[in-house]
């Protein structure tokens, strides 16, 4: 005797007669539903047309040199943008640098370590990182981390100064808002979404494949890198990648603590700009075709924070996939 | 003869630390105990900055805090002290509950589509897609968007509270499908099958058992989208104008939010200034903290009712 399993796609509307009325208000409902799920795809269309159109004539005035030069000068109609460029990637790497191994130790710490009682704990005080603003990050980093960070900074520079490949990285003149203190502002802004999304890949991992290495004789860190790294590889990596999109789209912190200044350094205690502080500095005073440029840059950062975020939710997604958890 | 017998494992529960006691080389309890200095260690970098950044905002704040600073308005000149910041917590609460007007409805409309139509199917899996990838849509995209479709281009509306409830809104969207669908996943089929025996339609079976058994959830998710977008900055610096008095008319003239107001007056030297934004600072941050701790509540009280 076998009960028909009920498919979830057959509801009762097919099988009971009812009003014609009835059946108008299923459809109407689906329908408002399926707009609104569509509009999530508009409002992206929307952007990428609204922002490239708006930024055309900076495009076709600058050509490829758009991407490739680094004179930007807006009274001389010069747009090129690879300063900001770099910029932007140079502060990501940091921040990246800092809160991956930050974030997972964090991961771990609530997945292996902590007392059960104290998980949720753990992850609502790492949650708070989140919700504290960008701007009051950025605004603290400025009055109260950039004049002792000029002095830390001026330590290892005098030290790493002398070191010949070091030098090339840490080496003086060092400035208080600089590229390293917004790389590491925007470390403690990512590591509550690096952390999470490492948490649920690790989570993915099940018990008896942790107990099969300890029963071997393994010790915690052997388990962990023997059960449980290799099947949550590309989770972590698309944790990563998560956060390399959170950290070249930040604006504000970034924007307090970067110094404005044009350049491309290899010194991280030097001052810089990226593509989002520079936006936010000058589009409210901008006209013409130096507002059109600054729509440009933001078309360039939409375009790669999109794309790094696809490819980190493709790779995020494989690990789900594998263990089956997640769909 | 007494035989000294072995020390008895002190934690027969955890078998990495009882393993541990027995029989393993130094080599590997070393490194086994940086790796777990290191996860200690990452946890207390993380700490830190919460605890330090909140004590100093809220000693700073808490030196300019007065309920004329509450309930003034800003003052036209702002490196004198004086007035308040009345118009930029009227503007945050304004403009954001707008964008929530906006975001909420139509976020839980498009869960209720990919959880409770579409499924698995080809559109919902790209709308899931494409929503996940949203979120990570920086902020100021989003504002440099509405200032290009309807702030100083495109519709030419203008400087306003709604065109920076629309980037807000913007914002808030994914957030706020992708949180209420896990909630609505939550849901057990049987519900709905029990619904649908009952004869029920479709919608019927979503608006009175669906999200009625997920609504804490959505309405915590909904919260947390909400506390993220009210201290945004970013997209309203393009799209809301400046303000020192207070407009609570979201449609008509400019506006300013407290986010704005601490990153103008940051950027000055006056002190009068940085207390100032000291102050919205502490305000933005209680706005916020009280927001997600309702969504906490609400999400813990969700916890219990499931089980």
């Amino acid at each position: 005797m076998t009960s028909p399993a009920p498919s979830p796609d057959i509801g009762a509307s097919e099988v009971i007669p009812s009003t014609a009325g009835g059946k108008y208000l299923d459809r109407t409902f689906r329908a408002i539903a399926v707009v609104a799920g569509l509009l999530v795809l508009a409002i992206l269309a929307l952007i990428a047309y609204s922002t490239t159109s708006k930024a055309w004539p900076a495009f076709t005035h600058q050509g490829l040199s758009f991407l490739t030069s680094q004179s930007w000068d807006p009274n001389q109609d010069h747009f090129g943008a690879l300063d900001f460029i770099y910029g932007t990637v140079l502060t990501a790497v940091i921040a990246l640098a800092i809160a991956v191994p930050a974030s997972l130790g964090i991961a771990l710490f609530i997945t292996e370590l902590a007392p059960k009682g104290f998980r949720s704990a753990v992850t609502y005080v790492v949650d708070l990182l989140a919700a504290i603003p960008s701007v009051v990050y950025g605004f603290w980093a400025l009055a109260v981390l950039t004049s002792p960070a000029a002095n830390f900074y001026g330590h290892i520079a005098d030290t790493l100064g002398r070191v010949p490949v070091l030098s090339s990285f840490f080496g003086g003149p060092a400035f208080g808002a600089s590229f390293m203190t917004a790389g590491v502002i925007l470390a403690v802004m990512i590591i509550p979404i690096i952390t999470s999304l490492s948490r649920e890949a690790l989570t993915t991992v099940s018990q008896d494949d942790k107990n099969g290495a300890l029963a071997m004789g393994a010790t915690r860190w052997e388990m962990l890198r023997v059960a449980v790294f290799p099947r949550v590889r590309s989770g972590l990596i698309g944790a990563a990648m998560l956060g390399l999109g959170r950290a070249m789209g930040e604006t504000i912190a970034v924007a307090l603590v970067i110094g404005s200044s044009h350049q491309i350094t290899s010194h991280v205690f030097r001052q810089g700009d990226t593509m989002a502080s520079i936006i936010v500095h000058n589009f409210p005073e901008a006209t013409g075709l130096h507002s059109a440029a600054l729509i440009g840059l933001g078309v360039v950062l939409f375009a790669i924070t999109i794309v790094v975020n696809m490819v980190a939710r493709v790779v995020a997604n494989q690990t789900s996939a594998m263990s089956g958890v997640g769909q | 003869m007494t035989v000294a017998s072995p020390p008895a494992p002190t934690n027969r529960d955890d078998p990495a630390a009882w393993i541990l006691e027995r029989a393993v080389s130094p080599r590997r309890r070393l490194v086994n105990t940086l790796a777990t200095s290191w996860m200690l260690g990452s946890l207390l970098l993380a700490l830190v900055p919460v605890g330090v950044i909140a004590m100093y905002v809220a000693s700073r704040g808490a030196g300019v805090m007065s309920l004329s600073f509450l309930t003034k308005n800003l003052p036209i000149v702002t490196q004198f002290a004086g007035g308040g910041i009345a118009p930029a917590i009227v503007g945050t609460l304004v403009i954001t509950g707008v964008a929530a007007l906006m975001a909420i409805p139509l976020g839980v409309l498009a869960a209720i589509y990919l959880n409770e139509y579409g499924r698995q199917n080809r559109i919902a899996k790209t709308i899931r897609f494409m929503a996940d990838v949203m979120t990570g849509v920086p902020s100021i995209v989003m504002g440099l968007f509405v200032a290009t479709i309807w702030v100083s281009a495109g519709l030419h509306y203008g400087y306003s509270g709604f065109a920076g409830s629309l980037a807000l809104a913007a914002l808030m969207l994914p957030i706020v499908i992708r949180s209420c669908e896990e909630m609505l996943k939550l849901v057990p089929d049987d519900l709905r099958q029990a619904s649908d025996a009952l004869g029920a339609r479709r919608w019927r079976t979503v608006m009175s058992v669906a999200l009625p058994t997920a609504l804490p959830g959505i309405v915590s998710g909904a919260m947390l989208a909400v506390a993220r977008a009210a201290g945004e900055t970013a997209p309203l610096l393009f799209t809301i104008g400046i303000a020192t008095k207070v407009n609570p008319n979201v449609f008509h003239g400019t506006n300013t939010t407290l986010s704005q107001e601490i990153w103008f007056n940051a950027q000055t030297p006056f002190p009068a200034a940085t207390d100032r934004a000291w102050g919205a600072a502490l305000t933005l941050i209680v706005i916020v903290f009280v927001f997600t701790v309702i969504a906490r509540l609400v999400a813990s009280r969700f916890a219990s009712v499931k089980r």
